[in-house]
């Protein structure tokens, strides 16, 4: 391809974002998959007292200990089973590394820019401020979900509120 | 060397951490005067540490810092070569002139305000030392006369001058390193006689055009120059220029004709006329030797550096990773065990070598991480002299074990504790002069600080000689202030009275200590990194405040406990012993159970209820109690069975989650699984709630 044509193809935003799509009952989403370091089964996770149930602990991921958060509990959908199938996506953000557990990873697409829409009201388990826009992939609807506001959210509990002993613990 | 030639903003956090040693340096020697006058050798010390400081601010372009640097500098310039005398308010100035330093030092790295006046307040004050002080000084006879001034060198008979041949070839990369050479040719004739300067260029290679790089130095330079200046006034002018090899000075016969050395090239205009008198430009100057070190000019060759800077998330990230090593090796051994020793002997023994050499390797990792506490302690002798001064007292600070190694995040958090205690000690503990007198001691009080380690602890005392604890005012001001107390109560009880919060029994509150928040933030601070403070008090000798701290944050001796499915870490620290009731020591308080060990009644803390856990052993005579003390209070926490007794790494929950009520972080077992360390201060406030 010709520099002229990169150029136009970025001027015009068809350069298409990557997504990882994953189903919550019947619902597909798809997240930035820039934002996702790795998938990984649901095993060894070590319950935490006095949290919330989509809270379901910690886990050791290679050293680092990662919190698992259930979304299916959270948005009270599907059924919150523990099996080998079980999927946990971790995503990075927010300097933080947190799993979500999910009941399954479909695929990663493509979507350009403009096959992007713009979210209604209402509509999806999960509250419209979360979600960045509807993608349509093979006649199917797919919920693009914001991850980053998501983990970051008072909602899920994850970030310490008061932002005081941050570190103080590491080591 | 590339093109886009090189960003010195890399370079800053060196320049800072060096300026900050330096500024550390300067400080300790003018403190270690006391008031004494500084010898030669000090005095060089402290020019040394300003010039670097000078010199490295200069190539970063932190040009308010050379400034104060070079008119302190000036100064110290004019005391070495005896032209100012000595002062006993130089000191306190020079401190001063330090501490703007630092506070510019800090405005640069951290983005702290700078506050300008006070900035100019020192510049004004050392010009006006200088200013003075210019002419009064009792010029020795012995010794080359450095740097004289073009006016003296008028009036004064001036020694016999020396021709040098100087030949400079220098390194390569050198306008890299941010040298101008026009400064050194300036510089030199500065040092010739006048008209007795001559300088040439040569090129020693002649590159292609296409490959000429512009930042490659590739002439070399030949100066020759009559100069009653010593070779190694010479020699300083190249400090931190040149290496031996790239330096050849040759002293010629003296009243040699001077047009021997004829320039080989066409040569720039011979020097600069070295009459011009010209404000003195913060830049490089020539100064005497003690600078020469053996390897290169001016540099720190002697006192041969064996140790490197490495940032400390990397050290960081090498203990992390020795911490996964250490768990794989726990898996490792835990996969062992049920193996037949007979038939997997040579495997067995494998494992065995590989956990020494695990452990070993552990050792030497949190080895790196160790750092003397001198660096503490340094900073006390400053702070001890100004209060002293403050207060009207005399005080001699002594410290011992100045290199016991400690946990580098200890140290941050230790040093504010440490200056607390320091500060009451001085203020509310040593008498003045004249009560001292009436009580047969000395005028001058003593302040020790000793480290010491003591097992796996690092105990460090503050001891002074002065009036002790008053156990009359503690208890009143304890009754004042609605604390539990009552007069029987022995010494150690009354004495950790002073630790609540809002406690102080100064009768009046100056602005060193007394505002009553000291105590509580000292043990809060020490309990935090694991720490546990004693005191022992004599009326009329001394008291003697001991804290005591683990050796390191990272990794925790531990009890593992298992209460239902899961396990958890009891800091071993905190327990005194482990047990399982007899149905007749448990006892009921108010509908609480108590346990009655050896005639104390303590409250049961049961795990799986603050936890929220299903377990089957609900009663405590079916499953273990382990009594914990910490800070006095003590309590019996059940669980289901004790595990095991391990050290463990301690990982932080907090850096992917929030914190966890209960715990102090939590660490990886054997099996890979997650366990939380308990926090025993939280526990029993979470008991409390219930």
């Amino acid at each position: 391809m010709h520099t002229g044509q990169v150029l136009a193809v970025q001027q015009s935003g068809e350069i298409p974002s990557e997504y990882l799509t994953f189903t919550l009952a019947s619902e597909s989403y798809g997240i930035d998959i820039l934002k996702v370091q790795e998938i990984r089964g649901y095993d060894c996770v070590t319950r935490i007292a006095n949290t919330p149930a989509f809270i379901k602990g910690v886990i050791n991921l290679r050293g680092v200990i990662v919190p698992i958060v259930d979304l299916r509990i959270k948005f009270n959908v599907g059924e919150a089973t523990y099996h080998e199938f079980t999927v946990v996506i971790i995503i990075n953000v927010v300097g933080k590394v947190v799993g979500i557990v999910v009941d399954g990873v479909s695929d990663v697409v493509a979507l350009p820019a403009q096959s992007i829409k713009p979210a209604p009201e209402f509509g999806a388990a999960l509250d419209t401020r979360y979600i960045t826009g509807l993608g349509t992939l093979n006649d199917e609807m797919l919920i693009l979900v914001d991850i980053e506001k998501l983990i970051g959210s008072e909602e899920l509990q994850i970030m310490d509120t008061t932002e005081k002993s941050q570190g103080e613990a590491a080591i | 060397m590339t093109s886009d030639g090189i960003d010195l903003r890399r370079f800053d956090q060196v320049f800072f951490e060096e300026c900050a040693e330096h500024l550390a340096e300067m400080e300790q020697i003018l403190i270690s005067l006391g008031d004494r006058e500084p010898d030669h050798e000090q005095l060089n010390a402290i020019f040394r540490a300003a010039h670097s400081i000078k010199g490295g601010a200069g190539i970063f372009g932190f040009d308010d810092m050379t400034l104060v640097t070079h008119v302190m500098e000036s100064l110290l310039d004019l005391l070495r070569n005896n032209e100012i005398p000595f002062a006993r308010g130089m000191i306190d100035l020079f401190l001063e002139a330090g501490d703007v330093i630092s506070m510019q030092l800090a405005g640069h790295s951290e983005g702290k305000p700078v506050r300008q006046e006070a900035v100019d307040l020192v510049r004004g004050k050392l010009q006006q030392v200088i200013e003075t002080g210019a002419g009064k000084g009792r010029r020795l006879p012995e010794g080359p006369a450095p740097e004289p001034s073009p006016a003296e060198k008028g009036c004064e008979e001036p020694p016999l001058p020396s021709r040098y041949r100087l030949t400079f070839t220098p390194d390569p990369e050198i306008f890299s390193r941010g040298i101008r050479v026009e400064s050194i040719i300036s510089e030199l004739s500065g040092l010739a006689l006048p008209g007795a300067f001559q300088c040439s260029a040569a090129l020693l290679e002649l590159p292609e055009l296409e490959g000429f790089d512009p930042e490659r130095c590739i002439t070399k330079w030949q100066f020759t120059l009559d100069s009653p200046a010593g070779r190694e006034q010479i020699l300083d002018v190249f400090m931190f220029v040149a290496d031996e090899e790239q330096l050849c000075i040759e002293e010629l016969p003296k009243r040699h004709a001077m047009l021997v050395c004829l320039p080989d090239l066409a040569a720039p205009p011979a020097g600069s006329p070295p009459h011009q008198v010209e404000p003195d430009p913060p830049g490089r100057r020539a100064y005497d030797g003690n600078e020469m070190a053996p390897g290169a000019f001016g540099r720190r060759g002697g006192e041969a550096q064996s140790s490197i800077r490495v940032n400390v998330a990397k050290v960081d990230q090498l203990i992390n990773q020795v911490g996964e090593l250490l768990i794989t090796q726990a898996m490792l051994a835990q996969l062992s065990v049920g193996l037949d020793p007979i038939l997997h002997e040579a495997l067995q023994k494998s494992l065995a070598q590989l956990e020494r050499n695990t452990r070993d390797l552990q050792g030497s990792v949190m080895s790196i991480r160790l750092v003397p506490i001198s660096i503490v302690f340094n900073r006390f002798p400053r702070m001890v002299r100004e209060l002293a001064a403050k207060l009207g007292k005399m005080v001699e600070l002594k410290t011992g074990g100045d290199s016991t190694e400690l946990d580098r995040g200890l140290i941050e958090k230790i040093a504010d504790p440490l200056s607390h205690l320091v500060r009451n000690a001085l203020d509310h503990g040593l008498e003045n002069p004249a009560a001292r007198a009436a009580r047969g001691k000395g005028p001058t009080g003593t302040l020790q600080l000793k480290a010491s380690q003591v097992g796996g602890r690092i105990v460090i005392d503050v001891i002074d000689d002065g009036a002790g604890l008053n156990r009359d005012r503690i208890l009143a001001k304890a009754q004042e202030r609605g604390i539990a107390c009552s007069d029987s109560m022995s010494d150690e009880e009354v004495w950790p009275l002073i630790f609540a919060p809002g406690f102080s029994t100064a009768e009046e509150v100056t602005d060193i200590s007394g505002r009553g928040v000291g105590m509580d933030v000292v043990l809060k601070n020490v309990h935090s990194i694991g720490g546990r403070v004693q005191i022992a008090s004599e009326p009329g000798r001394g008291a003697r405040i001991t804290i005591s701290l683990p050796l390191t944050l990272a990794i925790l001796e531990g009890l593992s406990v298992a209460v239902g499915a899961e396990k958890f870490i009891i800091p071993l620290n905190v327990i005194i012993e482990s047990l399982q009731p007899r149905p007749d020591q448990l006892k009921s308080v108010n509908g609480r159970q108590v346990i009655q060990v050896r005639g104390d009644y303590l409250p049961i803390l049961r795990l799986h209820q603050l936890f929220n856990l299903e377990t089957e052993v609900l009663a405590p005579e079916r499953g273990i109690l382990v009594l914990v003390e910490l800070d006095g209070d003590r309590a019996a926490i059940m669980v289901d069975a004790l595990l095991d007794e391990q050290q463990v790494v301690v990982k932080s929950i907090e850096t992917n989650y929030r914190k966890v009520e209960g715990s102090a972080g939590a660490t990886i077992l054997g099996d890979g699984r997650v366990a939380l360390i308990l926090d025993v201060t939280e526990l029993f406030m979470m008991q409390k709630k219930i």
